[in-house]
């Protein structure tokens, strides 16, 4: 069982037990345009709610992406680093960037759902 | 002259923009597509593989009458030795020998008028330049009410053909008018891409039937400003405000090509003493192509250092090249480092990214000469 919540950066987690997912929205992935490189975080890297932890590059500009809730970074996509089209493909599935132990579920709570995510893209 | 910064202009081709669901963005002073549904990658490659067609309608178009070759008076180009039906590159400079834009002029056959063809930002400005230093001798008018199309790529040429026959006779940096689909226009041999192509003005209220006719064939896809940037990149090509502007002057952009050889020995355009001076004895930095290692892009305003950690430059264009699934850029370094070939780093998101400089065109060029 999973849950998924979204950040008003268009940032999208989504938690099994302890370890939570993190990638870009469809509509950020849309918005980028061509993704060419992604700068992800190393395994280990402490992040905080809000703060940057990886960088996506389309043709057109550079793009940091933020962490939506802190922890510790368990693993990050390297298929993206040979495959950075991935993000465009399916940004919400394959195209994740990188896993992190949570270490506050209260900051993965108070995020978006899925229909106030929506609901927010809408108003753009 | 400053635009309006709150009212953006629209080419003759924005309500077909839109239909073809362009990314609409400002662009000097216009409302422009950026990109179409297909994105950046595949409209820059689909160019170099069949035939791209761009709006580049935002562009000034004037006609000068009167003594043309007063235009020396603000280029170091030469315009008096220009033949018929030839187009040529040329700099504007200002008073002081620097660059205040670039531009294209042409000689239409049996015609006294000059047609020059100068960018989108800088259009107003260069105008009332011009018309100011040849008041007397010459006469500019703009023709703003034109429409300027780019038919770029290996197909390019084959497309025009059907549209109007006997077209592709025109070899590289010529320039006819010709009949295309039965309405007038002014045809060159040219573009911003490396490719083959053509550039093509009509009146802007026979742009939308003729964009048409070539969004009809096969070949030709429409290409926005993202895909135009990263075609002139891989070319070597700069983009004034970015890689040249009123900062630099013609030595250090290495544009001392685009300065005609009688030119250089009458040393009659602006700044021409000083400007041949730097010619003999080299300038403090020299604009030159650069390749980042791996897949990072290195953006413009990114800091270029010597291997030492010293900074020596800066990159002016940078972003990834889609022919060569690699990044690309240009920028300025001293010129003790300008040499092909030299290593350098690039200080991006506070690492040293590390980079060659390499000589231009990243992609060759497959001009019709």
């Amino acid at each position: 069982m999973s849950e998924v919540r979204y950040t008003d950066q268009h940032e999208w987690i989504r938690l099994e037990g302890d370890e939570a997912t993190i990638g870009i929205t469809k509509f950020a992935a849309e918005s980028l345009g061509d993704v060419v490189f992604v700068e992800l975080p190393a395994s280990g890297k402490a992040v905080v709610a809000g703060g940057e932890a990886a960088v996506v590059e389309s043709v057109k500009a550079a793009s940091d992406i933020y962490a939506p809730a802190g922890g510790t970074v368990t693993i990050a996509n390297s298929m993206l680093e040979a495959a950075p089209s991935k993000v465009n493909e399916d940004p919400e599935g394959e195209g994740w960037f990188f896993k992190i132990k949570l270490s506050n579920k209260d900051e993965f709570t108070k995020l978006m759902d899925a229909v106030a995510y929506a609901k927010f893209v809408g108003s753009l | 002259m400053a635009l309006s910064t709150d009212i953006l202009r629209r080419t003759p081709l924005y309500a077909l923009h839109l239909e073809l669901g362009g990314k609409m963005v400002p662009f000097a002073g216009y409302e422009m597509p950026v990109q179409y549904p297909a994105g950046i990658l595949r409209e820059h490659l689909h160019t170099r593989e069949k035939c791209g067609l761009f709006d580049v309608s935002h562009m000034g178009q004037a006609f000068l009458s009167g003594d043309m070759a007063a235009l020396e008076r603000v280029t170091p180009a030469d315009v008096a030795g220009l033949k018929e039906g030839m187009q040529r590159y040329g700099l504007l400079l200002t008073p002081a020998g620097t660059i205040m834009d670039d531009f294209m002029f042409s000689r239409l056959a049996g015609e006294a008028d000059l047609y020059l063809v100068v960018n989108a930002g800088t259009k107003e400005a260069d105008f009332a330049y011009i018309s100011e230093k040849l008041k007397g001798a010459a006469t500019l008018m703009p023709r703003l009410d034109r429409a300027l199309l780019a038919l770029q790529g290996p197909a390019a040429a084959q497309v025009l053909e059907r549209h109007s026959p006997g077209i592709s006779d025109l070899t590289f940096m010529k320039v006819a008018r010709a009949t295309l689909a039965g309405v007038p226009a002014i045809i060159s041999r040219t573009g911003y891409t490396g490719e083959d192509g053509f550039e093509i003005s009509i009146e802007g209220s026979d742009a939308e039937y003729v964009a048409r006719a070539f969004l009809g064939e096969a070949e030709v896809m429409p290409i926005g400003l993202g895909a135009r940037d990263s075609l002139r990149l891989e070319a070597g090509l700069c983009l004034y405000g970015h890689d040249m502007d009123e900062n630099t002057n013609p030595v250090e952009a290495n544009l001392v090509w685009s300065i005609g050889k009688r030119r250089r020995e009458v040393q009659d355009f602006p700044a021409g003493a000083k400007i041949m001076d730097l010619v003999a004895n080299g300038t403090p930095t020299k604009r030159v192509g650069i390749r980042p290692e791996g897949r990072a892009p290195a953006r413009e305003g990114t800091e270029i250092t010597d291997k030492s950690g010293r900074i020596i430059g800066k990159i002016t264009s940078g972003g990834f090249g889609p022919s060569l699934n690699a990044p690309v850029a240009m920028g300025y370094v001293e010129s003790a480092f300008a040499a092909d070939g030299t290593a350098l780093d690039l200080m991006v998101r506070g690492k040293l990214l590390p980079a060659t400089v390499t000589r231009m065109p990243f992609v060759p060029h497959t001009y019709r000469r």
